[in-house]
């Protein structure tokens, strides 16, 4: 396939691809990351992103679906524009997750994986994303914010909605 | 952007540079920096492996394996390629002290790493970070590139004919992959679902390649270890247990924090006038010594020096340096039921003991938390969790396990507390029940 006037990808994620692909001495070893990549461009693993990957790594889709399975990060369903994932472990969960976490439900009416009827958030409950010393703890995306309490939710909120810019409907 | 603390009793090795820029390259060579590496680079392997051995650095992973011994299995000569392998999955519930290397100190992590490649003769060395540090991956990215750019890493570091590649890698959200030879097959852009050993990785190991595999905060310990040579970073810490530790102190504690202290330094001290007691001058409960994997300790057996050594003799485990601090508010159950729910979702499902044993335990707990226990349910816990010690293919089965056991046996009453209907005296969190 030539990747180049094919790809489901932008320029720039598939020049990367390339260059992914070529820095290992095993190019399968791309897979994993690669598969990150494409979700955080694409939103999540659709079918178009399995079918590409599994062209560019030269492997089954299959092998590929059996392991992208495998990892928390990886979804096969769109989540929103920014995706708030609070963890509740236990040095989060000493200092307030789960108040924290349900603040987070009632402001945006969602559940666990919920995602906002608009698609500018969604919601999730994690496992330690390794800030335990400043907890709660909570990432946006890849953002980390720490140190929080509930009252701090609307802001948080108000802040991602800002950067919309209304691009989101309904936002 | 996590808060840097201090205190007086801290000796600053690794974390010396923290806040100080070092992620730019040019103000970690204005600090020392790649120092140690030529200096490495001039003296050879043996001599390399020599001083590690006399430092008793031991691995901040978890289990603690002396890092000059690990590296020293390697064999010489090998028809396969031979890597170094630096663990940065950091996913042990109350660990996070890579994520402050990550951040303040990459080039540390480069230059160890580059030191282990030639102690052992790879030429390749790779950083494994979790998925969800995308911004740190991005600074070790940075830090990459730059040595790149400088001739310190590349086919002839500072100007030799020695070899020294550092590949950069995401993991995608996975407890397990933290496990030596799940992180290899990770690379391999594989499940990560361990491997049987022996053989062990550093005879074969990455690509089937002899692989040294070593901390994050291991590995950006070596250049201070070349720099202050062995001996002398060894007199910093205990009997057998080299230099300091980055102990992350979380939970109920005035002034949580990464804080970097000696090797042995007394646990109760380090609550109370390091960490500046319990939060609101409360009733200490339980310590969980070493990230969620490590048996509970109560308020009485934490007069103990933090070293691998004195804290197995307690009953539990140095693990990986996370201190969690539970007040008398704490409600042991829930506590122990949030850990299992942990394990549970983490077990990559491989060994039966493991999967059907956490998954029960959960449900167990699930059922006790809501009130539903029964007197028999307690003991059947504390079996279960006796009957997957030692019974699986890699020690996740026994990190699930021992802080259970341990919590039923240390805190039993207040498991019969909710026994026969009634639900949680503390009444929090019942939403866990249904998680
Ligand atoms: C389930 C499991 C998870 C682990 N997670 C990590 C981890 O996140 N980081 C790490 O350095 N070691 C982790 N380890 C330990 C590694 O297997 C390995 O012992 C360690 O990376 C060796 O480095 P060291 O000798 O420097 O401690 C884990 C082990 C197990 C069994
Ligand atoms: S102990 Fe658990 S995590 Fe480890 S191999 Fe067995 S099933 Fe997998
Ligand atoms: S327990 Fe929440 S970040 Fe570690």
């Amino acid at each position: 396939m030539n990747t180049e006037t094919m790809s489901i990808f932008s320029p720039q994620l598939a020049a990367r691809f390339d260059a992914l692909v070529a820095k290992y001495p095993v190019k399968r070893s791309a897979l994993v990351p690669m598969l990150l990549y494409a979700q955080d461009e694409i939103g999540y693993l659709s079918d178009a992103v399995i079918a590409e990957v599994a062209e560019r790594i030269g492997i089954t889709q299959l092998d590929v679906r059996n392991v992208a399975t495998y990892y928390s990060m990886l979804r096969f369903k769109p989540a929103g524009k920014y995706n708030i994932q609070v963890c509740t472990n236990i040095s989060c969960m000493l200092r307030g997750a789960y108040e924290l976490f349900e603040r987070f439900q009632e402001e945006l009416h969602v559940g666990h994986k919920g995602v906002t009827p608009d698609g500018t958030f969604s919601l999730e409950e994690v496992e330690c994303i390794g800030a335990c010393c400043w907890a709660p703890a909570i990432q946006v995306n890849y953002a980390f914010h720490d140190e929080l309490t509930p009252n701090d939710v609307p802001k948080i909120l108000a802040e991602y909605k800002a950067k919309t810019n209304g691009s989101v409907k309904n936002a | 952007m996590p808060r840097l603390v201090s205190h007086p009793d801290e000796v600053k090795i690794v974390t010396k540079r923290f806040g100080m820029g070092a992620a730019n390259i040019d103000k970690y060579i204005e600090l020392g920096g790649y120092e140690a590496a030529k200096k490495c680079l001039a003296e050879g392997p043996e001599w390399i492996i020599n001083e590690m051995k006399a430092s008793n650095l031991r691995g901040r992973g978890g289990a603690g394996f002396p890092t000059g011994l690990k590296w020293s299995f390697v064999p010489k000569q090998s028809a396969k390629p031979k890597y170094v392998l630096v663990n940065g999955d950091e996913s042990e519930p109350g660990t996070c002290k890579d994520h402050l290397i990550f951040l303040h100190d990459p080039h540390a992590v480069i230059e160890g790493a580059m030191i282990a490649g030639l102690a052992i003769g790879a030429k390749t060395g790779f950083i494994y970070l979790r998925g969800e540090y995308r911004y740190l991956l991005e600074i070790v990215e940075k830090a990459v590139a730059d040595c790149y750019a400088k001739g310190i890493l590349g086919k002839n570091i500072f100007g030799s004919d020695t070899e020294f590649q550092i590949i950069t890698q995401s993991g995608a959200g996975a407890y397990e992959v933290g496990e030596e030879s799940a992180l290899m097959e990770s690379l391999e852009g594989k499940r990560g679902v361990p491997r049987i050993k022996p053989p062990f990785p550093a005879v074969v190991g990455l690509y089937g390649g002899p692989t040294v595999i070593n901390n994050a905060e291991t590995i950006a310990t070596v250049p201070h270890v070349i720099a202050m040579g062995g001996a002398a970073y060894a007199a910093v810490g205990s009997e057998r247990n080299g230099g300091t530790r980055l102990f992350g102190l979380s939970g109920h504690v005035e002034r949580p924090g990464v804080y970097e202290l000696p090797m042995g330094y007394n646990l109760k001290k380090m609550i109370y006038e390091v960490g500046g007691g319990v939060r609101g001058g409360r009733a200490l409960k339980a310590v969980v010594p070493g990230g969620s994997s490590t048996p509970v300790l109560l308020p009485e057996e934490i007069d103990i020096g933090m070293d691998f050594d004195q804290v197995g003799k307690a009953g539990s485990m140095l693990g990986s340096g996370g201190v969690v601090v539970l007040d008398d508010t704490t409600c042991i159950v829930e506590f122990a039921l949030r850990t299992i729910n942990f394990y549970q979702h983490e077990s990559c499902g491989w060994c039966i003991p493991c999967r059907e044993g956490t998954d029960w335990l959960k449900k167990s707990l699930t059922r006790f938390h809501a009130g539903f226990g029964t007197e028999k349910d307690i003991d059947n816990i504390a079996y279960l969790a006796q009957n997957m010690l030692g019974r699986t293919f890699c020690p996740l089965g026994d990190a699930a396990a021992m802080p259970t056991a341990a919590f039923v046996k240390k805190f039993r009453k207040e498991f019969e507390e909710h026994l026969n209907g009634k639900p949680c005296p503390f009444a929090k969190h019942m939403e866990l029940a249904v998680v």
